[in-house]
């Protein structure tokens, strides 16, 4: 019997591992190449016209004013939505698992609620939520006395009212996180503390703030690397606008990918998304080490 | 309870009934614009419908044929579910419990394919896809969530708790290893399987970059693709949006609320490895 030779695990794993080789490694693999070609519709039709441009598209890539638009677009929403987000989780956090709070399972559930929801739906609801004339949010403004605000045509804020959804969309995710950080904490800290005379305050500062302290990281690191890789908010809300203050990366590589078919162009774009997530994944648990080697 | 607890239970309170207020008004307030007669939520900021009509889900359903864009989103769903449950299952338990040559480097391995983000691999993929003539149809949105490294880590770290003596005393009893998966393996980690399950149905349900790259066929378009491309088509038709809206999200918070143990034990299972 020869097939006794394979160890049976072997053909367990098989299956799911030449799945992934097919559809996610060789194509990352040939994404690389992709980006060092001219890659267009052209190559599309007959690829004799595919030629070899070395690191021309990255040069490029860094010489387009829009690039860069697209990057700062990012950047300020994962640097605005990223602490935001973080923070109302957390404070979300504290009132549900605080000793106090009654129907934990129930206010758990409604505001996990977002989360579940499709983004696209949802954005389509936001997007009439923001209407200038006859969303709610304005008509809200307008019974506090405040002019109503165009929010997803104004260049100054299209970009806060993404990130406002987006918050809201999100935030119960790293919620449902930091409350399981919570309930990982022994309850003889508290029980110690409060013989010590320490109240609430004194507690969440030195005992639950403090043990959350790895759960934090790993939302921070997670939650950078999801908004980085912003997409259906303005691809349904916005369409990148106004005046391009709500591109952001992945929309760029949608549409020289697969609206104009300049994929060797957005192959770079892609990458460059790559290397920040590496730099961004990478570089929290470097700062740790360090401060853990000092 | 003293008077200072009383009145900080009181503002606890107040305050969760805000953000609760505020994560559900917007769901709320899609359902009530949904059964607007026409025109209506464009008349001005307005909470509910002056008589409810259910004319835009019959619109979508009949003229627009949302209900096949529907069945294309709970068959991909289900599918992408099946097939991934089957592969992910195998790999997980054999990397827990198979020995094998450069097993542990194999599975160190896929870990830090882990940080490489899904739209690298989409033009290429995309490019494949099309020269098997898998672009415009089920297959291309199936093939590439066939198998996740997140749902096999998932699976061994559960299947590393199975006793081996268990698995041993079937082999004695002359179960082959197929079997010892099936009739052990599989029943041992239903917990683990049914969170992946539950898991891999709303993500793919819920999913829209890829299936907007691969289904170009109004006819085979998921619920998201199709209302982001009504979105586009039908601006002035608050209501009938909003309809579409509710089509598309009810059905997961459906699974979500009756599933919902499930899901989050899932969701912090995947932290806990970070």
């Amino acid at each position: 019997m020869r097939r006794s030779r394979i160890p049976p695990g072997v053909w367990f794993v098989s299956p799911a591992l030449a799945a992934i080789a097919l559809f996610f490694a060789v194509p990352v693999a040939a994404s690389l190449l992709l980006s060092l070609t001219d890659f267009d519709i052209y190559a599309i039709g007959d690829a004799a016209n595919l030629r070899f441009v070395g690191l021309a598209n990255y040069a490029q890539l860094l010489r387009e004013p829009l690039f860069w638009i697209a990057l700062a677009n990012t950047a300020y929403f994962v640097a605005v939505a990223g602490p935001l987000s973080i923070a109302l989780s957390l404070a979300a956090a504290l009132a549900v698992g605080s000793p106090l709070a009654r129907w934990k399972g129930l206010f758990r559930t409604l505001l996990f609620l977002p989360v579940a929801t499709t983004l696209v739906a949802v954005a389509v609801v936001w997007r009439f939520l923001y209407h200038p004339r006859v969303g709610l949010l304005n008509g809200a403004l307008a019974a506090l006395g405040i002019a109503p605000v165009d929010w997803l045509g104004d260049p100054r804020f299209a970009m806060p009212a993404l990130i406002a959804m987006a918050i809201w969309k999100n935030f119960g995710f790293n919620m449902v996180i930091f409350l399981a950080g919570m309930q990982a904490i022994p309850e003889r800290l508290y029980e110690a503390a409060r013989i010590d005379g320490a109240g609430a305050a004194s507690q969440l500062r030195h005992i639950t703030l403090p043990a959350l302290a790895p759960t934090f990281l790993f939302v921070a690191v997670s939650t950078g690397i999801g908004y980085l890789q912003l997409f259906a908010e303005p691809y349904v809300m916005t369409a990148g606008g106004p005046s391009d203050r709500t591109l952001s990366i992945v929309l760029m590589m949608y549409r020289e990918g697969f609206r104009w078919w300049n994929m060797g162009y957005a192959a770079a774009v892609a990458f460059v998304l790559f290397a920040i997530i590496l730099a961004a994944s990478w570089l929290p648990w470097r700062l740790r080490a360090r401060e853990a080697g000092a | 309870m003293s008077a200072r607890t009383r009145l900080a239970s009181l503002a606890l309170h107040l305050a969760l009934v805000a953000g609760a207020a505020a994560t559900c008004l917007p769901l709320l307030w899609m359902v009530s614009a949904s059964l607007m007669p026409t025109g209506e939520a464009s008349l001005g900021p307005r909470l509910l419908p002056s008589a409810p009509t259910l004319e835009h889900y019959r619109a979508l359903l009949g003229r627009l044929h949302l209900l096949r864009n529907a069945a294309n989103s709970a068959l991909l769903a289900a599918a992408v579910t099946a097939i991934s449950l089957g592969l992910n299952s195998l790999a997980g338990y054999g990397f827990a419990k198979l020995g094998f040559r450069g097993r542990d480097g194999l599975f160190r391995a896929l870990l830090a394919a882990m940080v490489v983000p899904g739209q690298v691999a989409m033009l290429p993929l995309f490019l494949m896809l099309k020269g098997l003539g898998l672009i415009n149809s089920y297959w291309g949105v199936i093939v590439p969530g066939a198998a996740s490294v997140f749902a096999i880590f998932l699976v061994r770290q559960y299947a590393l708790s199975i006793p081996d003596s268990l698995l041993d005393a079937a082999r004695v009893d002359g179960a082959g290893e197929g079997r010892v998966y099936w009739s052990i393996a599989l029943p041992a980690c239903r917990p683990i399987l049914t969170t992946l399950a539950v898991f891999t149905f709303m993500g793919t349900w819920n999913d829209f970059l890829w299936p907007l790259v691969v289904l170009s066929d109004a006819d085979l378009q998921t619920l998201p693709v199709a209302l982001a491309s009504l979105a586009g088509e039908h601006v002035q038709d608050t209501e009938l949006m909003m309809a579409g809206a509710v089509l598309t999200v009810v059905p997961v918070l459906v699974v979500f609320v009756s599933l919902q143990r499930h899901y989050l034990r899932g969701l912090i299972a995947g932290a806990v490895k970070g």
